[in-house]
């Protein structure tokens, strides 16, 4: 049997349930097709009582169902109403497992048998996946499931957990938390190690298990499920327990196998990749439309806008400007020319090098994210020292740099349809020099993130920003004389090598003659002295090393090794000597580098004689610090613990200064040799955290703060992604009473954070919202004096350092101890 | 008035660099013991006019020379007191808290010398002295708490094995957890024994164990006298066992709260006795100019 419709859409969050609702308005035969037994299934799963928001504020929605910031059942609430209002033809419980057929004639299969004919198909499937599902005998019985809503709902069960992540070992535990359950609980890991998992959860995990309340088995694979039994794997043989319940949580398999298997093609091999979509969301499978996440949008809004729009365009709507046409306008409004938005996309698309592959809905995306702005000769673009990890793109016009730090006069000029900045979105470092406008010119501002997806996207892109870079980067770090012929040869034969963190580049007494640069990341120089590998120094991005063996064809003299994941590129010795012969500014300019460097490696060595162990002291605690993150840190809080007197004032100060929450965890985090670490930001170069922030509203400051912004919508992505555990989620507390009241009549907590209860119960009191954001330490910009826990300390214990200011010798030997 | 902006934006960027770059000083040096000269200074200066300043009929509070060195006095005990609130009022501002500590102890050791000689070692049982006297006393308990602050951080940090409170506490209660379990197979008399030692409270103790680190009355460690070395069969033995890392995890929690009482014990003095002192100082003064 099968059913014939004009469009089927597949996937019924916002953007399929908005596509839907249009459809149904229009009078247009569809049919809704969702895999669970409810509708919007990421917004289901959310915790309950949620806050879910909506950003960007700017936008208008354009739907027949309603959104607006609020709690997660009241948005749910409301669409399922609508749904129904709108006599919208919804299929639960249907799982799609093929798409095929052409254009006006697909057929959509679905699982247990049914198909559905439909003309057009509306994907809108999200980037969740479906969990993986156990490989073995009886991997389809009843008793597997892969998610766990209420551990408290199983009583006197064998459960076993398959899955060796946080997910895997918050359910065990949760399934073993109250011994009244009387549940026997086991957890498999296929290794030995819990290596994926938070060392947090795996300590709890280790305790339950010396407790008898889990059971742990390690290198343990399920061989097959049978009703109410388990055949394990095990090192040992197989073994076969009894099991009622089997909870699988092996990750999911990202969506993109089953798109590519309907014939749709992505825009590149990278895992970040989306589909190639026409500027009506249409596929390169002709009658098969993206939208939502799995197009690119991961916010509500953009995804119901995009439902709607995509039903217009099957309607044969095909000059509908899309709901961003007055954003785009808002940001165009300040250039000159009086150009209208699709004016003003096509120059920047046909001026400007690296855009030209790109679609019109590419460059709308990436303009959303983007700043444009008309500068007049002689204006500042930015100024060395800035901070800045965004890339610049020329319009119009051209720009002038100012190589030489002491004299403004001598600059090199960058045409029109290149780019600059470059080295700031690459290395993460602050600018390099001061760029400013040659003639009246028009730029496009591309922030980190939308420049980095577009490098990772739109190969040609990729490759023109590498290759601009390397030869921008040498022309820099060799200083001025160097022109972009001399360099071309090293360009040339330049290659871009990936280091995991703690692999060695160059290793103490190899005889390869290659010349490195640090493109990203940190790397440290070690030198084996009476048996052990003694720390050097500390380079940072923008250094090369490598050079000493090139120009007196001795052995490497010490290992370089990743200080954290980085990027080197690699160019050969002799390409670097031949240019050394034509430039004697060159030559003497490394020679100098070079005998400052033999200077440092003698005197620790020399050192290393007569003080082993404060030399011992130093390159232990360099190695400690390395550890503990602070390679890849650009203003890093330590605590001296010499001078420490636990009063946590730093903590106060913090609350104090931001509305009433403590950024950082004083208390918490390793310590070596006194110097302690606490839970607090670092600043990284590349910040893990902005990785997958939906709103963008992480962003690098103008002191190069890291901070988010008041866009948050408390998806808690940045917390998760975050490797130091510096974000926390909370809501903003209700304002405290003064700190005269506080002292003369005992009016609120006093100084500092207030407790949990105070903070909820005054909120509550107030009637204050609880919409839970992230907050993480801004390095109290905007904040006259600087960061506040420092400030406060009334030792001098804390402070905030630079690496590449902390990790040295002299520093390290007479701070610590 | 963009470039005025961007003016500000290198300064922020220049004291940033210099913050970064400090040489990491203890409240006791910063500067390089910029206060310790000032009040060097001051002390001398006071000492060396003390003996060249012929007033009649003798030094004393109430020629002109005493009233300058009273006024300076008064007014560094109050500036001194307001520590309490400039640490407790997080404003905007580049000031630094270290500054004011080392600012606070050096001219607080200098009004030894100033309220002294203030005196004109003229001591007596009168309200005068008792001002006299609790500013020594807030003194000498402020001496104290440089001593601590100097040498235990230390201590609690070696103490603390990179552990938080929370730690500490959390892997108590994880003992105490196997310690139950473990000492289900055991007899009503050494149950008896885990059970006193599981239902101590561990932070019920008394002042001067606190401060000591002492606990004659601890329960653990009586019980663990209970499972004499080599006399026990299996089970006991793991109990014994768990005893011992209980006595050793109470151990460093109580070396703990014993470090942080001795930081902060003094404040306990200094404070009180300072609010008396200020009461003292405006008795001393008023009655100073009604008898005037």
């Amino acid at each position: 049997m099968s059913e014939h419709y004009r469009v089927a859409i597949v996937g019924s969050g916002p953007a399929g349930l908005s596509a839907a609702a249009h459809a149904a308005e229009l009078g247009m035969p569809h049919i809704l097709i969702e895999k669970t037994d409810h509708l919007s299934d990421t917004i289901f799963k959310y915790q309950k009582g949620k806050h879910v928001m909506a950003t960007p504020s700017n936008l208008v929605l354009r739907s027949d169902i309603d959104f607006d910031a609020g709690k997660r059942e009241f948005i749910l609430d409301t669409w399922d109403t609508q749904i129904e209002e709108h006599k919208v033809n919804v299929r639960l419980n249907s799982e799609v497992t093929a798409i095929t057929g052409e254009t006006g004639n697909f057929k959509i299969e679905l699982k247990g048998g049914d198909t559905i004919q439909a003309e057009a198909v509306v994907m809108a499937i999200g980037t969740q996946g479906n969990p993986n599902k156990l490989r073995c005998p009886g991997s389809d019985l009843p008793l597997i499931q892969y998610q766990l809503d209420d551990p408290g709902e199983y009583f006197d069960e064998h459960i076993t957990v398959v899955g060796s992540g946080d997910a895997g070992i918050e359910n065990a535990l949760g399934l073993a938390a109250d011994p009244a359950q009387r549940n026997v609980v086991s957890i498999l890991n296929r290794r030995a190690e819990f290596a994926r998992a938070k060392p947090a959860n795996v300590a709890l995990l280790e305790e339950a298990e010396r407790e008898g309340r889990i059971s742990v088995r390690r290198e343990t694979n399920p061989s097959e499920v049978r009703d109410a039994e388990l055949v394990l794997e095990t090192r040992d043989g197989a073994e076969t327990i009894p099991c009622d319940r089997i909870i699988a949580r092996t990750g999911s398999q990202p969506p993109r196998g089953f798109v590519e298997g309907c014939g749709i093609e992505f825009t590149s091999e990278e895992r970040s990749a989306f589909p190639k979509l026409t500027p009506s969301f249409e596929t390169t499978k002709s009658g098969i439309h993206v939208i939502g996440a799995l197009a690119g949008y991961p916010l509500i809004k953009h995804c119901m806008n995009q439902g709607y729009d995509v039903i217009e365009f099957l309607n044969g709507n095909h000059d509908l400007k899309p709901a961003d046409e007055p954003i785009l306008a808002e940001k165009f409004a300040a250039l000159p020319g009086n150009r209208s938005v699709d004016e003003w996309l096509e120059i920047f698309r046909n001026n400007i090098v690296i855009l030209n592959e790109l679609s019109p809905l590419q460059m709308r995306e990436l303009m959303l994210d983007s700043d444009v702005a008309a500068f007049d000769s002689h204006d500042m673009i930015f100024v060395r020292n800035d901070p800045g990890s965004s890339m610049f793109c020329i319009a119009e016009g051209s720009v002038l740099v100012e190589v030489n730090p002491d004299d403004s006069s001598i600059t090199v000029p960058i045409e029109q349809g290149s780019i600059f900045g470059e080295v700031g979105l690459i290395s993460g470092r602050r600018r390099g020099s001061t760029i400013r406008a040659a003639e009246p010119a028009v730029t496009l501002e591309l922030s980190r993130t939308a420049a980095l997806k577009l490098i990772a996207t739109v190969p040609s892109a990729g490759r023109a920003v590498n290759r601009i870079t390397i030869e921008r980067q040498l022309l820099q770090m060799f200083g001025s004389g160097l022109t972009k012929e001399d360099v071309a040869e090293l360009v040339e034969a330049a290659e871009v090598v990936e280091i995991r963190a703690g692999q060695n580049v160059v290793e103490e007494g190899g005889d390869d003659k290659d010349i490195f640069v640090i493109q990203q990341g940190s790397m440290i120089v070690e030198k084996n002295l009476g048996g052990k590998p003694i720390f050097l120094s500390y380079l940072p991005a923008g250094s090369y090393f490598g050079e000493m063996a090139v120009i007196d064809g001795s052995k490497r003299t010490a290992t370089v090794k990743a200080a954290i994941k980085s990027e080197v590129v690699k160019f050969p010795g002799d390409a670097f000597l031949r240019l050394m012969e034509k430039n004697p500014a060159l030559r003497e300019r490394a020679l100098n580098d070079m005998a400052s460097r033999r200077q440092v490696n003698s005197f620790v060595e020399e050192r290393k004689e007569s003080f082993s162990g404060a030399v011992d002291m130093y390159s232990e605690t360099a190695k400690f610090l390395i550890d503990n993150g602070i390679g890849e840190a650009t203003d890093v809080l330590l605590i001296d613990e010499t001078l420490c007197v636990g009063c946590d004032n730093c903590e106060k100060a913090c609350a104090d200064s931001h509305e009433g929450l403590s950024r950082l965890d004083r208390e918490a985090g390793r310590t070596y040799a006194h110097l302690h670490v606490p839970t607090s930001c670092r600043h990284c170069e590349h910040p893990h955290c902005m990785a997958d922030c939906p709103p963008n509203a992480i962003k690098r400051g103008p002191d190069g703060e890291v901070f988010i912004d008041e866009t948050c919508i408390g998806c808690g992505n940045c917390q998760r992604n975050c490797p130091y555990g510096v974000i926390r989620m909370d809501p903003k507390p209700p304002k405290k009473p003064s700190l005269l009241s506080w002292l003369l009549f005992g009016a609120g907590p006093g100084p500092g954070e207030a407790s949990y209860s105070w903070r909820k119960k005054t909120a509550e009191k107030k009637g204050l919202e609880q919409a839970k954001q992230a907050i993480k330490c801004d390095m109290c910009a905007g904040i006259d004096g600087g960061p506040a826990c420092v400030r406060a300390c009334p030792t001098g214990a804390a402070i905030r350092v630079a690496p590449e200011k902390f990790l040295t010798f002299t520093k390290l030997v007479e701070d610590v101890d | 008035m963009a470039s005025s902006a961007k003016n500000s934006g290198s300064a922020n960027f220049e004291r940033a660099e210099k913050r970064r770059d400090t040489d990491h000083e203890s409240f006791l040096s910063h500067k390089r013991m910029r206060w310790l000269k000032v009040s060097v200074a001051l002390c001398l200066i006071v000492i060396v006019s003390y003996f060249l300043v012929d007033v009649e009929p003798r030094h004393n509070g109430g020629t002109w020379y005493g009233y300058t060195l009273g006024t300076i006095g008064a007014l560094l005990i109050v500036w001194l007191s307001l520590l309490g609130i400039r640490k407790r009022n997080m404003s905007p501002g580049r000031w630094s808290l270290k500054a004011w500590t080392s600012a606070h102890v050096y001219l607080g050791l200098a009004l030894i010398v100033i309220g002294t000689m203030h005196t004109g070692f003229q001591l007596g049982w009168n309200v005068h002295t008792l001002a006299w006297a609790l500013m020594m006393l807030v003194v000498i308990s402020g001496i104290y708490g440089i001593s601590a602050y100097a040498t235990l951080p230390r201590s609690l940090s070696n103490n603390a094995r990179e552990m938080t409170r929370g730690q500490m506490v959390e892997a108590l209660a994880a003992i105490d957890r196997q310690l139950e379990t473990a000492a289900q197979p055991l007899d009503r008399g050494e149950a008896d024994a885990v059970i006193a030692a599981l239902g101590q409270d561990v932070f019920k103790a008394g002042f001067l164990a606190r401060l000591t680190g002492t606990y004659p009355r601890c329960a653990t460690a009586r019980a663990q006298n209970s499972f004499p070395a080599g006399s026990i069969n299996k089970a006991e033995e793991k109990v014994s066992a768990l005893l011992g890392r209980r006595k050793a995890q109470l151990g460093q929690i109580r070396r703990h709260m014993r470090y942080r009482a001795l930081l902060e014990v003094w404040l306990f003095i200094h404070v009180p006795a300072t609010i008396a002192l200020i009461a003292a100082l405006a008795a001393h003064i008023i009655s100073v100019f009604y008898y005037w």
